[in-house]
This record gives C-alpha cells, structure tokens and sequence, in this order.
C-alpha cells in the first residue's frame, strides 16, 4: 500500500500541489444519482419497486456512509477500528431519544447526533492516539463491547430504557407528497450520501486528506514535514465517528426502533469487512461496501438453499459458512477489495495510450 | 475475607483459559505479525470434537489427545492452504480472512452439532479435599493444566533443537533461511502448535460455560487483552497477562458488590465488569503502550 | 580441477528493476575470490542470487550441482556459508543459541560438536559470552559470531558480504586473519564481497570488478593491485 501513494505522501506538505487530482465527478456519476433519486416515481408510483425494496435500498445506503466513514479513518489514514458499531449506536441513540424524549423533527436530530459522534470519537481518539495496530484494535474492540453495556447500564435507563430499547415511528412525506413513508426515507437517504460523498471527496482531496494519507504511509516522515500527526489523527477520528453516527441516526429512523442488542460487535466487523471487500481507501468501494454489508447475508442464504437443494450434504449448511467462504475467495482473488480489482481489470482491457 | 479469596481463586481460574488462548494468540503473532481473530473458534470447534468423541464412548483421556492432535492438524493445514498464499498480502485483508475463518468455524459447529447447549463433564475428579468453598476441583484443575502447558511449551523451545529453530525463524526470517531452517514449515508447526493449546483452553471450559458455538467469543476478548497486556511477544507475559485480567475482571466485580452493600448505590455488577476490566486494561496500555512485560522495539527508518 | 562456484550469465531482479545484467565469475576449490565495486554495482545482490534470497536467471553451480531457482534453505544445505550484510545476528538469541541453531539442520552431531571447539578456537572470545544475549555483543563480536554461525553449517563455500563492515581497522585485521586461516586449514573456499578494496585483495587471489550489475574486469589480485587504472577509476585508493 506504501508505494501506491507516494505521490500523495510527497505533496502533503503543500495545498496547491497536485491540481490534476481534484478531478470533476464524472457526468455519469450525476446521472446514476438522478435516476436513483427518480427511483420513487419510475418503480414506486407503477408498482415495480415495493415498499420493502425500498426499505432495503435505504439500509444499504446507510451502510455506505458508515463504510465510507470507517474508511476514511481505517483505509485513509491507517488507524484500524473493530468497534465502529459503536458509533453507529450512539448516533443511532442520540436521534432515538430526542425523538421519543424530546419530540424533535427527526430530521434535526440528524446534525445533533452527527456532532455528539464527532465529539465522542474525537474523545476516544485522543487518547487512542498512543495506540497503535493491534492495541488500538483491542481499544476498539473494548469499546464495540462497551457501548451495548452501556446502554443497559441501570442508572441510564429512563432515557434508554435498557435492554427495551426505544420505538420511533416513520415521519410522513412533508407537503403531502404522493410518496409512502418508506419511499420518502430513501430519498432523505440517498439525499444524505450524496452530500456526504462530495464532502468525504474535497476532504480526501484537501490538506487534510493528504496529511491523513501521509501519516498512514509514512509517519515519520510526516512529523518531520509539519504536520500535526495527533491532531490530524484525532480529527480524522471524529469526521469518521460522526459518518457513521449520520449512519446510525438514519437507521433508527429508517428502521423505527433502537435496543442495544441491534448493535452487537457482528456489526462492526460487517463494517470493517465491508470497508475491505469494497475496497480500502477508495470512495466507490465504500459503495460497494455497503452493498455488501446489507446483501451478503441473503446471497449467502440463497446460495446456501441452492447448494443444499442441488447436492446432498450429511450436514445442514449454514449461511455463514458460505460467507466465511466468499470472504477468503474475495481476499485471494482481489486483495484491494473489489473496487480495487475492477480497476486492475480495467486497467487491463483498456486499450494502451 | 473468604468471600475476596474465592474471588482471586476463581479469578485465577479464568485467568488459566485467558492465558491459554493468549499464548495461542502470541504464538502465531511472534512469527507473523498477525492476530489470529479466529483462534477462539477453533478453540470451540475443537471443544466440540472432544465432546463428539466422549460421546462416542471414549475415555476422556484418550479423547483429549486425539483432540490435540486433531486441532494441530487443523493448525499446520490451515497456514499451508489458506494463509501461504496471502505472505505478502495487506494486514486488512489478512484480517478479513480471519472473520471469514471464523464464520466457517463458528457455522460449522452449529451445522454438525446445532446450536443448543450441551453440558461438557469436567475431566477431574471430584475429590473431597479441595471442598473448602474456596475453590473446585475443577477450577484447580484448569490452573494446573494451564501452568504443565506453559511448562511444556517452555521446555520445547528452551531445550529442543525444533523448538529452537522454531524461535529462530520467528525472529529472523531471512537469517533462519540461511542457517537451513525451512522457514514456511516452521510457521506451519507454530500454526499448529497454537490450535493445540487452544484446544486445551477449549475443552478446559467447556465444562464453566456450557458447550456451544457462541461460547469462546468473550473469552477470545479477554485472550486478547492477556496477550496485549503481557506485551504481544511475549509468551510469558501473555500468560500472566491473562491470570492478571482473569483476577482484575473478578475484582471489579467484587468491589463493586462491596460498594453497593455500603451505600446501596449501584455502580459496577456482573454485566459491566468485562467493559470496567477493558478499560482498565486500555488505560494501562496507554500509559505502558509495550504491555507490561514487552520491551519498546526500536524501528530503523 | 573443478571450480567450487561457477557463476554464468546471472540476472538478478528486485520487483521490476534487474540489479545484474548477467555477470560470469567462478571461483576455485579452496580459493578466495573477491568482487568489488562501488556501492549499487550489484555485490550483495550477487550473493543474494546465488542464495536464492532475490528473483534471478542464468546459471549457479556450486560444487557441480546447479542451484538456480532452489529455495535458499536448499541452497545452504549443501554446504554455502552465507555472512550476510548486517550480520543477521539473532539477537534476542543467546550466543549459545545463535551457534547451536546453526547445527539444526545437520545429521553428524558428533561433527558439529567438532565444529564448535573449532569455532572457539578461532574465535575464543566467544566462548567466554556463551550466556549473554547475542544482542549484547559488540559489533565486532556479532561480526565474529555471523563468521561462527556459517561454520556450524560445515560450509565447503563461504559467502561473506563486508565483514568489515562499521568496524575498528584492529578489529577488522583480527577478522580476516582468522578468515585465512579458516581458509587454510578448514578448506573452505570464500566469495568476498568488500568496500575496502586493498583489505580483500591482500586476502584474495582472484578479483571481478563490478559496476552497475555488469563484471567490467577482472583478474588476479597482484594484477588488479598492480593496474594503477583499474585502481583509480574503480577501487578509489
């Protein structure tokens, strides 16, 4: 990873350097994003799309700001987290209590909850600063662990209301909008990503992102070149805690419930895994990642029922194994994750010059 | 007074499980720089093995070493298909590979033996001396077991030629090379080495926690931090470092129960004693980032 | 009579630069040879690629059995004593350790034993830090102890890459005073690869002058010595 980056390392120093890398976002792109916003008229109003497939659109989508936010911190700036369910509770929590407790437009309790998960990553960060590998994993992994205690704990229960957990309900589509409550949360979703990838974009492309990088690749080297290696850190940490709490807030609306049990440690692996597979330190692969996250388990149910109905096993086949099996066949075939492997391909068949 | 004496005990006895499965850990981190997620996983898959045969009639003493045996194979095969061709591969995706092998683990237990719990008989006689209150027979067991282990590894690589070379390879690839030492197979016989001493921490607490797929989970956390504690690379500290957090997790616990009694304020209990423990852990791993055994590396630019 | 090592036409590669552009030497039973050159002209690499520790083409033979493509466990089984650059010291091993560790790989226990008093008498200090961590050493007594370790192989050819490396110039007499004499009386043959030109052509009776991955001369050392060009241009003294 070191060499692919070095162009990047050596221009950390200087803002202006490198103007070929603030590229435009590709006309296509935009209009990927416009047919998916148009989505809700095409499938929903003729019946092709269901409520429920917009259900699960929405949850994929949620599940790629929360890749995107762990790969900002794990695949940009090399700080690997196995606890990043974590944030995605607390913001999750934030959006759910003020909701049920204090009666909030949902929609407002999004920057709320967005600025509590910068400030409890940017907390846990600096202190995490002193870790680095396998002990900020542990770290991580602790507070993956934490978080779900945390909010059983007893004497939080009024707001919590521990293992309970917390019912919200849909908001309806404003304006009396022809939309479902379900078709019109997508559409807040999507309209979130879309705004967080173009941020996510100019940080990677800023100062900032090229100090994150350098401090991945060579830190050292980045001490010696001025930059602010904990504080750079330590910020990094917040921007990614407070992507994945949007994520986490979004779900619980989305989703209409909250209880700590619905943010096991399985989640911030699923993260993690989805960060990898997508594609480390790539923006699409965060895309990927999410689709990932929310589509594997039932792929990987299906393949399973395929399997067992087509050869005859002595055992009763779970899905997870297949998962377990998708992952180290994904990893031997594309160690950079699938984006990263499509863009080997890419750089394959595309003729020369 | 006995009351914080049973809870050292049985602290100690934990401790035993957490240092076992650390010393797996460290074994495979020593040679490779990784951290096997997927050792707890093994470690119950080979639990269950155990049991399948002492099911099948067998005596436990002859079903533990075929088990040992069993996981050592699983070990030396799992570093020679799998991981062989990922040596040069990225840390993440290393890591990835090991959630997936402990996905494989944990389904397949369930496929074989489903999810249901079943009671695992403690391999050690009931004896009546040790009825004190303060500590069973099997608790005192999983320490002495935990200890001739440690002892025994101790020896191989302290005195045998393989056990030396093994360390050798560890340490220094490329020199090990060119004294000869076939490098890959000593990484394989580390592998293997590691999943039998996770099978031993398995099968000793299968009889605490009750057999089933889900139960080494916590305990691979609490391995982890032994092994951190006691400074990643080094098989000693990883055992004291789990007897440490063993006995630190049964204190907090304990103190917290005093507290309550006291005042009548309820602060720590059962449920928050593993995050209390952590952070303690996490604190003192910041304050002594190489653990408390390790020594600092110095790293040449 | 039949060379130790012959080398011909070797490429050698890091990733996707080639570091030799297919160099030839060989070097005689119970000879030493020794390549110079300036730093970058390609002398690790060579004995990297004889060892198999680098991706390399063309042809090694050692002893009549060519080596190429051989794992580098393979490789010093037969006998090749590799001193590498920066000593390779185990250093977390004890003294002890570091030489026993050497002898793993051998069946005539009774002959490593031998090779042990042998070692102790080339290099008695040693004896006296048995115990200590090799880590500990001094530079010079890792270098004698790198020396040590490749004789516990019971090498027929030894490789030694800068023995005199970051070393005091008494220190580095000692050395390869004990280096002719491992050289007379155990019959090994050397390859020496050395920034001090005037050192190893003392010792040396054949010389190859490489630079950027090619051989651009070579010959005795007396007529390497002996040609104030070749000095100038290539050796700096």
């Amino acid at each position: 990873m070191a060499t692919t980056m070095t162009t990047e390392t050596s221009a950390a120093g200087d803002p202006a350097a490198l103007p070929g890398l603030r590229r435009p976002i590709p006309k296509w792109i935009w209009l990927g994003i416009i047919f998916a916003a148009l989505l809700p008229l095409i499938g929903g109003q003729t019946g092709l799309i269901s409520n429920f497939y917009f259900l699960q659109l929405s949850l994929m989508i949620v599940y790629s700001i929360a890749v995107l936010g762990l790969n900002l911190l794990t695949g940009f700036n090399g700080q690997i987290s196995l606890g990043h369910g974590a944030f995605f509770a607390v913001g999750a929590y934030v959006t759910a209590i003020l909701i049920d407790r204090y009666e909030m437009h949902y929609l407002a309790t999004l920057p709320l909850a967005m600025i509590a998960c910068f400030i409890v990553g940017y907390l846990f960060g600096r202190p995490a600063l002193r870790l680095e590998g396998h002990y900020l994993a542990l770290a991580t992994f602790a507070l993956a662990i934490a978080v779900p205690q945390f909010l059983k704990y007893r004497h939080f229960e009024p707001l919590t209301h521990g293992v309970q957990g917390i019912n919200i309900f849909n908001p309806d589509p404003p304006f009396g909008l022809p939309l479902s409550p379900d078709q019109w949360l997508y559409l807040v979703v999507l309209a979130c990503a879309v705004v967080m990838f173009i941020v996510a974009r100019n940080i990677v492309q800023s100062r900032m992102g090229r100090a994150m990088m350098a401090i991945r690749d060579q830190p050292l080297a980045a001490d010696t070149m001025g930059i602010n290696s904990a504080r750079t850190k330590s910020i990094t940490f917040g921007i990614s805690a407070l992507y994945v709490g949007l994520a986490g807030a979004l779900h619980a609306i989305i989703f209409e419930f909250v209880s700590p049990d619905s943010f096991r440690f399985e989640l911030s692996i699923a993260m993690l895994v989805g960060a990898v597979i997508g594609g480390i330190a790539t923006l699409s692969g965060a895309v990927i990642g999410g689709f990932f996250v929310q589509f594997i388990e039932k792929y990987a149910d299906a393949l399973t029922k395929w399997i067992t109905s087509t050869v005859h096993l002595p055992i009763h086949l779970e899905p997870w194994t297949i998962y377990g099996i998708v992952l180290i066949v994904l990893m031997y075939t594309m160690p950079m994750g699938i984006a990263g492997g499509l863009a080997s391909l890419w750089r394959k068949i595309r003729p020369p010059g | 007074m006995e009351q914080l004496l049973q809870q050292v005990a049985s602290g100690l006895a934990n401790g035993a499980i957490y240092a076992l499965l650390a010393l797996a850990l460290v074994m495979i981190f020593v040679s490779t720089n990784h951290i096997n997620f997927a050792q707890g996983e093994m470690a119950m898959f080979s639990a269950f093995v155990c049991w399948q045969l002492l099911n099948w009639g067998y005596s436990f003493w002859v079903a533990l070493p075929a088990t040992m045996l069993f996981s050592f194979t699983i070990g030396v095969l799992i570093e020679r298909i799998i991981l062989r061709p990922l040596h040069t591969a990225p840390l993440l995706s290393v890591v990835v590979v090991f959630i997936g092998l402990l996905a494989i683990f944990h389904s397949l237990a369930g496929a074989i033996w489903t999810h249901t719990v079943k009671p695992f008989p403690s391999p050690f006689p009931d004896f009546s001396l040790v009825h004190s209150g303060i500590i069973g027979p099997h608790q005192i067991g999983m320490v002495v077991v935990a200890v001739g282990m440690l002892g025994l590894l101790f020896c191989f690589f302290r005195f045998t030629p393989l056990g030396l070379a093994m360390r050798a390879a560890a340490l220094n690839a490329t020199s090990a090379r060119l004294v000869g030492i076939n490098v890959d197979w000593m990484l394989a016989l580390g592998w293997g080495l590691a999943a039998t001493v996770g099978s031993v921490a398995g099968v000793l607490v299968a009889p605490v926690v009750y057999l089933e797929p889900n139960m080494m989970a916590g305990i691979l956390l609490y391995g982890f931090a032994g092994a951190l504690v006691g400074g990643i690379s080094s098989p000693g500290g990883a055992v004291a470092g789990g007897f440490i957090v063993g006995v630190l997790e049964n204190m907090v616990a304990y103190l917290g129960n005093m507290l309550e009694r006291a005042t009548g304020f309820y602060l720590i209990g059962n449920g928050e004693k593993l995050t209390v423990a952590l952070i303690i852990v996490i604190t003192v791993l910041t304050l002594k980032p190489s653990g408390l055994f390790g020594h600092v590396t110095v790293k040449r630019v | 009579m039949s060379n130790m090592l012959e080398v011909k036409d070797l490429k050698a590669y890091y990733g996707p630069s080639q570091a030799l552009h297919g160099i030839s030497f060989s070097l005689s039973k119970g000879g030493i040879t020794t390549l110079l050159g300036a730093n970058g002209a390609g002398k690790t690499t060579t004995l990297r690629a004889i060892c198999g520790m680098v991706r390399a083409e063309g042809s090694v033979i050692i002893d009549g059995e060519p080596v190429t493509g051989k794992a580098t466990e393979s490789v010093v089984r037969l006998g090749v004593g590799h001193v590498p650059e920066g000593r390779g010291t185990f250093t977390e091993l004890s003294v002890e350790e570091n030489l026993r560790v050497a002898a793993y790989t051998r069946r005539d226990k009774a002959a490593a034993a031998r090779d042990l008093e042998m070692v102790f008498t080339y290099f008695p200090r040693l004896k006296e830090r048995m115990a200590q961590q090799a880590g500990t050493l001094s530079g010079g007594e890792q270098q004698m102890l790198a020396i040590s370790r490749a004789l516990m192989l019971g090498p027929r050819l030894m490789l030694l890459d800068e023995p005199s490396f970051g070393l005091a110039p008494l220190i580095v007499q000692e050395i390869f005073r004990i280096m002719r004499r491992i050289n007379e009386e155990a019959k090994v043959s050397m390859l020496l690869v050395e920034q001090n030109a005037a050192l190893a052509l003392e010792l040396a009776d054949h010389a190859y002058v490489l630079e950027t991955g090619r051989v651009v001369m070579s010959g005795t050392s007396a007529e390497v010595r002996s040609d104030e060009q070749i000095r100038k241009s290539y050796l700096g003294y």
